[in-house]
C-alpha cells in the first residue's frame, strides 16, 4: 500500500506540474507596459513554488514507500527519529521561506507599487467608468477637457443618463461623450476613475493585467498603459447579482491616429 | 437526546455536519453539472425549484444560491462543526481526563443553538421570493439593500444574516467551553506539556474562534439592521439601484469587508487547525514512533493562531483600500507560510525511520500532508499583491481554498472519523471499503481542484453560472473534465456514507485500543462509560508520544495513565 501511495503522489505531482510547465493552459500575451513585470513575478513565484511543491510530495512519497509495512506483516526493522530532530526541520523552512518571502516582497512591491501606490504620469488620457447591474459605461471629457458634475438622483437608465449629468444647468457636461466600449490609445498612459453607481463591481482585464474592485460611495483611481491595438474583453469579477456573468464591455486600443479620429467622431451625449 | 453529556453532543454535532456536508455535496453537483452543461435539463430539478429551475434548466439567479448555500454550508456547517466542535466535544475532555466540559449545560445549549442556525439557514431557501444569493461573503451593498438589488435580496437574505449571527452564538458558548475545560480540567499528571496534540488544536482554535467570532456577529447584527431597520453602516450615500435612489447615506460598504474578513481570515484556521491536531495525533500511532518536535510544533500552531489576525486585508488587496496597506498584510501572510511549512516538514520527518502502518485512517493523514502542501503552496501567489492583480476572482482562488482548507480540512474529518469511530461506538469500521473510498477521494480531489489552477491562469473568473465571454468559452471541456471527476468523487462518498451506517449497525466489536495508541480515550472502554473512566480519574504519568520505547508487557509504547 505504502508503494501505490508513493507511485499516486509522484505521477499526481508531475502530470500537475508538467501542465503548468507546458503552459496548457496560461495567460493571454500581456499588452501592458507594467504587465511584463506581473509577469516576471509571477514566472518567478512558479518556479519556486513548483520546486517547494515537487520537493514536498516525494519526499512524502519516498518516505512512504521506505518506511512503509509491506503485505500483512509487522515491520521489524529498528525505528529511527530523523537526523538531527526537528531543528534541520525548522532550519530549512525558516531559511528557505524566510529569504523567498524576502525576495518576492522586495520585488513584488515596486511592481505593486507602480500600478498601485504612484500617480498617472501627467499627460494621461482621463476617462470616468461607471459599473452597474450589469454594465459598463466610459465617459470621455469632451471639447471642454472638462467632466459634467455627476447627480446620482438624475442618473437614468430608461432616459440613458447613465451618468446622471444635468446639461441644463451644467456646461461642462454638455460635451462630455458617454459609451459602451472603452476606446484608448496605445502607448499612452489612461488614467481611470471607476465609479459604483449600486453595488461592488469589479474592473478586469487579463490582458492588461489589470483588476481593480469598484466600490459604491468611493472614486477610485486606475491607471495603465496598453501597448497592443486589439480587442480584449473587460470582465467584472465582484460577485453584483443574477447577472454577474454576463457583465462585460470591450476594450478597444487603437493607434494614436486611429484614437483621434474615433475621438472626434464621436456625439456628445446631449 | 437533550443530553448534557459532551460525547452525545460531540456525536450530535458530528451528525448534523454529516447531513450538511451531504447537502453541500448535492448542491455542488448541481453546480457543476450547469457549468458544464448549461442547457441540459437536470432531472427531478424543476420539481424541487419551480421557480429557480423550471424544467431542470437552472435561472442564473439560482445558480448563485446554490453557491451562497453551498458555501455557507461547507464553511460554518461542517468545516467548523465537525473537526473543531464535533471531534472536540467528543475528546476534548477526555483526553485530558476530565468527566466532562466544565459547562455542561452551556454546552449542550450551543449544540441547540448550531441546530437552530441550520434550520434558519434550510428556511432560507425556502422562504420568500428566492434564496440569497450573495455569496458565502455577503459583501455589502449588494446584502444589504434588499430588493431593489435583484433577486435573493428579500428575506432570504435577511435569513442568511439571522442564521450566521445565531451560528456565533453557539461558537462563542462552544469556545469558552473548550478553554476552560482545557485549563480547569485537567486530571492529576496531565500538564499542558503531557496533553494531546489534537488538544492543544483544539484549545489554540477555540482562542481564534472566541475572537474571530466575537467580530462577525455584531458585523451581522449590523447588517440585519442595514436590511430591516433602514440603518446606513454598509450602505454610502447616493446609490441607484433599478434607478431608484436609495435612501441611504454615509455607511462604508469596505466596513463590512474589515469585519468579515477579521472573522473569515482566522476562520480558515479554525477549519483546518483541528486536522493539524488530528494528523499529529494519528501520525505517530500508525507510524510507530514519536512526532518530530512535538514543542516545535505547538508553538507553530500559537504562531499561526497569532498571525492569523494580522492578515485579514489580503483578501482585499484590490477592494479600494488604500494601496499603501497591501504590503502591510502582505508580509504577515507570507510570513505565516513559515510556521505551516515547519509543521510539514515535522509531519513528513515523522515519517522517516517509521514502522508505517496502512489503514483507511494512516492514509488519510498521509493525504492529508499532500493536499495541505498543495492548497498551502498557491497560497504564495495570492499572498502577493503583485500577482494577485492578475488572479484575483479567478478559479486559482477556488483551487487554492478549497485545497487548503476545503479538501484538507475533510481529509482530517477523514482520518478522525477511521480512528476514533471504534471509540465513538464501539464498533470497527470497514477496511477495505476506507481503503477503496481513500483511494478515490484521493485521485479525484486532485482532478477537481488542479484543473481550477490552470483555469484561474488562463483568467476564468469565478461566480460565473455561464461563461458567456469569448475567453471563456475554449475553457468550457475543462469544466467538464472537473464536472465529471466531482460527479465520481461525490459518488465515492456515498461509499463512506454506507460504511458508516452499516459499521454503526453490524460492524465486529472494537476493543479498547484498536490502534495501540497512548492518549487517555483508549484506556477506557470503547464507547466510555458516561462519566468516562467509570467513576475513576486517571493519574498521567507520561506525554502522549511514547512510542517506539520498551512498554509493559513487551508493548512498543506506553500509555499515558500508565508507568513505566
Amino acid at each position: 500500500m505504502g508503494r501505490l501511495f508513493a507511485v499516486v503522489v509522484t505521477a499526481i505531482a508531475l502530470v500537475s506540474v508538467t501542465l503548468f510547465a507546458l503552459h496548457t493552459w496560461w495567460l493571454p500575451p500581456d499588452i501592458s507596459t507594467h504587465g511584463g513585470r506581473i509577469d516576471s513575478q509571477l514566472n518567478e513565484t512558479m518556479i519556486v513554488a513548483g520546486i517547494l511543491f515537487v520537493a514536498a510530495q516525494l519526499a512524502l512519497g519516498v518516505f512512504v514507500w521506505r518506511f512503509g509495512e509491506r503485505g500483512g506483516t509487522r515491520a521489524t526493522w529498528p525505528v529511527r527519529i530523523f537526523p538531527g530532530g526537528a531543528t534541520p526541520m525548522v532550519v530549512i523552512a525558516t531559511v528557505l521561506v524566510g529569504i523567498e518571502i524576502l525576495v518576492l516582497t522586495l520585488v513584488g512591491s515596486k511592481v505593486w507599487a507602480s500600478v498601485y501606490q504612484s500617480p498617472p504620469p501627467p499627460g494621461a488620457l482621463q476617462i470616468d467608468v461607471l459599473a452597474e447591474q450589469f454594465a459598463f459605461y466610459f465617459r470621455y471629457a469632451g471639447a471642454d477637457g472638462k467632466f459634467g458634475v455627476i447627480h446620482p438622483e438624475k442618473m437614468s437608465d430608461a432616459d440613458q443618463n447613465f451618468f446622471g449629468l444635468d446639461p441644463a444647468t451644467d456646461t461642462t457636461a454638455r460635451d462630455d461623450i458617454v459609451v459602451a466600449t472603452l476606446v484608448v490609445p496605445a502607448n499612452q498612459p489612461v488614467a481611470l476613475r471607476l465609479h459604483a453607481k449600486d453595488v461592488n463591481h469589479s474592473f478586469y482585464v487579463r490582458e492588461a493585467r489589470i483588476q481593480q474592485d469598484f466600490v459604491p460611495g468611493m472614486v477610485i483611481p486606475l491607471h495603465f498603459t496598453a501597448t497592443t491595438p486589439g480587442r480584449y474583453e473587460l470582465v467584472c469579477t465582484q460577485l453584483c447579482g443574477l447577472g454577474h456573468y454576463n457583465m462585460r464591455a470591450y476594450v478597444e486600443v487603437k493607434s494614436p491616429a486611429e484614437f483621434g479620429q474615433w475621438l472626434k467622431a464621436q456625439q456628445p451625449a446631449f | 437526546m437533550f443530553s448534557v453529556d459532551h460525547k452525545v453532543i460531540g456525536r450530535q454535532y458530528l451528525d448534523l455536519a454529516l447531513v450538511a456536508v451531504f447537502t453541500g455535496m448535492v448542491l455542488s453537483w448541481l453546480m457543476r453539472f450547469h457549468l458544464g452543461w448549461p442547457d441540459t435539463p437536470i432531472p427531478g430539478l424543476g420539481k424541487i425549484a419551480p421557480g429557480g429551475a423550471a424544467g431542470g434548466v437552472m435561472t442564473p439567479e439560482y445558480y448563485l444560491a446554490l453557491m451562497t448555500m453551498h458555501g455557507t454550508i461547507m464553511v460554518f456547517f461542517v468545516l467548523t462543526t465537525a473537526p473543531f466542535a464535533g471531534f472536540g466535544n467528543f475528546l476534548l475532555p477526555i483526553q485530558v481526563g476530565a468527566e466532562d466540559m466544565a459547562f455542561p449545560r452551556i454546552n449542550m445549549m450551543s449544540f441547540w443553538v448550531t441546530l437552530v442556525a441550520f434550520l434558519v439557514l434550510v428556511a432560507a431557501f425556502f422562504v420568500g421570493d428566492q434564496p440569497p444569493l450573495s455569496g458565502w461573503t455577503a459583501y455589502a451593498p449588494l446584502s444589504a439593500v434588499g430588493k431593489d438589488a435583484g433577486p435573493g435580496q428579500g428575506w432570504g437574505q435577511t435569513l442568511w444574516a439571522i442564521s450566521i449571527g445565531i451560528f456565533c452564538i453557539a461558537q462563542l458558548l462552544g469556545s469558552l467551553n473548550f478553554i476552560a475545560t482545557t485549563l480547569d480540567l485537567r486530571t492529576r499528571g496531565m500538564s499542558l506539556a503531557r496533553m494531546p496534540m489534537a488538544t492543544w488544536a483544539w484549545f489554540i482554535t477555540a482562542v481564534i474562534a472566541l475572537v474571530a467570532f466575537a467580530v462577525l456577529m455584531p458585523a451581522c447584527i449590523l447588517l440585519i439592521l442595514d436590511r430591516v431597520a433602514g440603518t446606513s453602516f454598509f450602505i454610502p450615500g447616493g446609490l441607484v439601484i433599478s434607478d431608484q435612489l436609495q435612501p441611504h447615506t454615509g455607511g462604508s460598504p469596505l466596513l463590512w469587508q474589515h469585519l468579515f474578513w477579521f472573522f473569515g481570515h482566522p476562520e480558515v484556521y479554525v477549519a483546518i487547525l483541528p486536522g493539524f491536531g488530528i494528523v499529529s495525533q494519528i501520525l505517530p500511532v500508525f507510524a510507530r514512533k514519536p512526532l518530530l518536535g512535538p514543542k516545535v510544533f505547538i508553538a507553530c500552531l500559537a504562531a499561526i493562531a497569532f498571525l492569523s489576525y494580522t492578515v485579514w486585508g489580503h483578501h482585499m488587496f484590490l477592494s479600494g483600500m488604500n494601496p499603501f496597506s497591501a504590503t502591510l498584510f502582505s508580509v504577515p501572510t507570507l510570513v505565516i507560510t513559515i510556521p505551516a511549512a515547519i509543521v510539514t516538514l515535522l509531519w513528513i520527518g515523522t515519517i522517516y525511520g517509521a514502522r508505517l502502518r496502512f489503514t483507511s485512517a494512516s492514509l488519510f493523514a498521509l493525504g492529508f500532508v499532500s493536499v495541505f502542501v498543495s492548497g498551502g503552496i498557491s497560497g504564495f501567489f495570492l499572498a502577493q499583491p503583485s500577482t494577485d492583480i492578475y488572479l484575483h476572482g479567478t478559479y486559482f482562488v477556488v483551487a487554492h481554498f478549497h485545497f487548503v482548507m476545503g479538501v484538507a480540512a475533510m481529509f482530517g474529518i477523514f482520518a478522525g472519523t477511521y480512528f476514533w469511530f471504534p471509540k465513538m461506538f464501539g464498533r470497527m469500521m470497514s477496511e477495505t471499503l476506507g481503503k477503496w473510498h481513500f483511494w478515490l477521494t484521493f485521485i479525484g480531489v486532485y482532478c477537481i481542484f488542479m484543473p481550477m489552477h490552470y483555469l484561474g491562469l488562463a483568467g476564468n473568473v469565478r461566480r460565473y453560472s455561464a461563461f458567456t465571454d469569448d475567453y471563456l468559452q475554449p475553457l468550457i471541456p475543462l469544466h467538464r473534465f472537473i464536472t465529471i471527476a466531482a460527479l465520481v468523487t461525490g459518488a465515492a462518498q456515498l461509499i463512506f456514507l454506507y460504511n458508516l451506517i452499516r459499521s454503526r449497525l453490524r460492524g465486529p466489536q472494537a476493543p479498547d485500543n484498536p490502534w495501540e495508541a497512548t492518549t487517555l480515550e483508549w484506556s477506557t472502554s470503547s464507547p466510555p462509560p458516561h462519566d468516562n473512566f467509570g467513576g475513576r480519574r486517571p493519574v498521567v504519568t507520561q506525554g502522549p508520544n511514547e512510542y517506539a520505547v520498551a512498554g509493559p508487557g513487551g508493548r512498543d509504547y506506553i500509555m499515558q495513565a500508565e508507568s513505566r
